[in-house]
């Protein structure tokens, strides 16, 4: 019963042409090189307190854009923060999918194995100038705080009627998409108070970033939730978003659309690792094609004390703490830092960490997700990755009774590895033959070894 | 095909015999397309303990009180039902749970009935005494076998005419009006309600513990009144204190006023079989 919680819902807003929702959390222009790459949100929650971070891949003139957030309860100054763009790049690097290398054996011998990573590389968002509060309260709006935090400048709105709230958006030049309105209509009257940020030019100059750095809001509110549906409004296509959580307990999910995890665990062919970025794309969207792009995918769910295999080095407990997780004790970070690429896997270590972090994909738009994510904390501790394994095939000379089996059993592997690949991202399993036979997984490898000249490999030239 | 016809009405047979035939065959049927279809399905294993603990705890009491039966269904239903509903990361929770649910049955007892649906006391007791290691996943389902469990749900209830399962049907009714008040009053589109519907915990809770004849009022507009408290009291829980479980919270503390309305409203006591 007292599972509590409150959230925040947000729609930026570009300022002085037409507007394009990104990711629910701001609206940016329609025609611009603003492609909608995964906008980010970190929720860090125990009890009743929530810190969200949001950061989006805004690519725009940082002066264009502004952002419209619902919350559910005033925000003070001290309860505002510019977080760092790198910390959630890291979060978002350390639970990516992953490609895991491993070496056959001599088949007539042994093993070892080697990890690689694919990092998802993104960017931070923006807004624009300042508002006049003159005309807010003929229009019901009331200004109950304006603040400059970093680069933004923050106001937050409380509102009577939203015909009024979106008039007075709109005459200070933020351009509302239609329907917004409605949307608001229903925040004001579940009590929402909006949280409006947009830069300052000036801080944004002085402070010599040439990005805008994501905003951090902390609150307490019963109320867990992710506010989706201003970002939906008019936007044609699919929104994309990263949801990282961070708990004391468990796994986080939505209580109102169904969790998939994302394939895992399968072998693959060896050239998907110069492409890996692509793969993760094709595996996503096919993944959430068979759903129907009606449900959030899970991609890690992991307790931050350790990692198997680590797909970047861990984050320091002062990152967490930055990102909200409010009960770590950071006095001691005990935790390794730029341990060596090859092989990362680090037991708990540093004392208990208490942090579960949890990674949701979620593509979406107003038909598939018509309602916000509800979510809950669960006590469910189950470790899960997307980690996908390239298996090289032995490269010396093998003589022995054995080798001829392992040789005759590579071609049926390679060939299984090409389907697996083909029904996992929806590509042309001929086209993936092919590229396998450029990249040296042969299928006629026996072959190709057999009819090797005997000299070839003598001096290991 | 004489055999065939044999097993089909030997099958009807047992099943408009005793609703409880035709429950058990839902649940299991909805839980063997989760096993297949969810990733988030319950372990078969934490089904076995759960039945186990519901079963032994069934057999102890009626050895205990003397009761010269060994019915195996109430307390298949009850533990079918929580292997759909209850989630936890103790392995011990699962048949502690089902133990829970079923000796709330034979000791909190008012008027020779019991005051609670057995799954629903052991998922709210476990919920208020465990709240950090118990929770319900009421997001596991698709639209697909939602609807399909609906119409399932719903022959059920042609199906066995309706014993006690007008109760279902007045919360459902009473919810629907509810959450559809609510996107008219908010301006929300009607997808909004609609999707909120569209919930497996909402059809395990409306047709197999709220309808459960024994803990609902023995009166038909009692049951009215009755299911109508647990959706306001449901609604109030999940909207203004953003309970996610309120459903269960709400029939438990309802059903603390059954007594009441079975001693202002006298009928008779509802029976399981019909033979």
């Amino acid at each position: 019963m007292m599972k509590l919680l409150i959230a925040l819902m947000g729609l930026a807003v570009m300022m002085p042409t037409s507007a394009q929702a990104f990711c629910g959390f701001y609206v940016a222009k329609a025609d611009a090189s603003l492609f909608n790459e995964a906008s980010k949100v970190v929720i860090s929650r125990h009890e009743d307190r929530t810190v969200m971070t949001m950061a989006n891949d805004f690519k725009g003139d940082t002066k264009d854009f502004a952002i419209v957030i619902p919350v559910p309860t005033a925000v003070k100054k001290s309860q505002v923060n510019v977080g760092d763009i790198k910390v959630i790049d890291h979060l978002d690097a350390y639970t990516a999918p992953r490609l895991v290398e491993y070496f056959d054996n001599d088949p007539c011998q042994q093993i070892y194995r080697r990890e690689m990573m694919m990092k998802n590389s993104m960017a931070p968002m923006a807004m624009s100038d300042s508002a006049g509060a003159s005309s807010a309260k003929a229009l019901g709006v009331t200004i109950e705080d304006s603040y400059t935090v970093g680069e933004y400048d923050i106001l937050i709105l409380s509102a009577k009627q939203s015909d009024g709230l979106n008039q007075w958006l709109n005459q200070e030049g933020y351009k509302m998409p239609k329907g917004a309105s409605k949307v608001l209509k229903s925040y004001i009257k579940q009590d929402m108070k909006f949280f409006v940020a947009k830069v300052n030019l000036k801080k944004f100059e002085k402070s010599g970033y040439s990005f805008l750095r994501p905003l951090q809001v902390a609150y307490e509110s019963a109320k867990f939730m992710l506010p989706v549906r201003l970002g939906t409004l008019n936007s044609k296509g699919y929104q994309e978003l990263l949801l990282f959580t961070l708990t004391k307990n468990g796994r986080v999910e939505p209580t109102n659309y169904r969790t998939t995890k994302i394939p895992t665990g399968m072998d693959i062919p060896l050239y998907v690792a110069d492409e890996f970025g692509e793969f993760y794309k094709a595996m996503f969207k096919t993944a959430v094609e068979k759903e129907k792009m009606k449900t959030v995918m899970l991609e890690y769910a992991w307790d931050m004390a350790w990692c198997d295999p680590c797909a970047a080095d861990p984050l320091p407990r002062k990152d967490l703490r930055g990102l909200g997780a409010w009960w770590i004790d950071d006095a001691v970070d005990q935790q390794p830092i730029g341990r060596p690429v090859s092989r990362r896997i680090m037991q708990p270590q540093g004392g208990p960490l208490n942090a579960f972090v949890t990674r949701m994909h979620v593509r979406y738009n107003a038909d598939t997700f018509p309602e916000e994510i509800m979510l809950q904390t669960t006590d469910d501790r189950e470790n899960f990755q997307g980690r996908y394994v390239l298996r090289h095939p032995f490269k010396g000379k093998a003589q022995c009774e054995a080798a001829g089996e392992y040789y005759d059993g590579l071609k049926k592997r390679f060939d299984k590895e090409a389907k697996t690949l083909a029904n996992l991202t929806g590509w042309d399993v001929n086209d993936i033959r092919r590229k396998m036979e450029k990249n040296g997984q042969s299928f006629d490898i026996k072959e190709a070894i057999k009819n090797e000249p005997w000299w070839e490999d003598m001096w290991n030239k | 095909m004489f055999c065939l016809y044999m097993c089909g009405m030997t099958f009807l047979k047992a099943i408009s015999q005793d609703a409880r035939h035709f429950q058990i065959m839902t649940l299991s049927a909805l839980l063997l397309v989760l096993l297949f279809w969810s990733d988030f399905a319950p372990d078969p294993k934490i089904i076995a303990l759960t039945a186990g603990a519901t079963l032994a705890m069934q057999f102890i009491f009626f050895k205990a009180l003397k009761i010269p039966s060994n019915d195996y269904r109430s307390p298949l239903i009850t533990a079918l039902s929580l292997a759909l509903l209850f989630k936890t990361n103790l392995i011990w929770l699962y048949p502690l749970v089902g133990a829970v649910a079923m000796a709330s049955k034979f000791l909190i007892r008012v008027n020779n009935k019991h005051l609670f649906n057995p799954a629903n006391a052991g998922i709210v007791l476990m919920l208020v005494l465990l709240p950090t290691h118990a929770w319900v996943s009421p997001g596991q389902w698709g639209n697909e076998i939602w609807l399909g469990f609906a119409l399932i749900s719903l022959a059920a209830i042609v199906l066995n005419k309706a014993g006690r399962a007008d109760t279902a049907l007045f919360f459902l009714g009473s919810w629907i009006a509810l959450l559809m008040a609510r996107a008219l009053w908010l301006g929300d589109p009607l997808s909004i309600p609609i999707h909120n519907l569209q919930s497996g915990a909402l059809l395990i809770f409306a047709f197999f513990m709220i309808s459960d004849p024994m803990t609902t009022p023995n009166n038909r507009a009692m049951r009215f009144v009755f299911a109508l408290c647990v959706a306001v009291v449901a609604y109030i829980l999940q909207y203004v204190f953003q309970v996610r479980e309120a459903i269960f919270y709400a029939l438990f503390a309802v059903c603390m006023v059954t007594p009441l309305l079975d001693y202002l409203f006298k009928n008779e006591a509802y029976r399981w079989s019909r033979t």
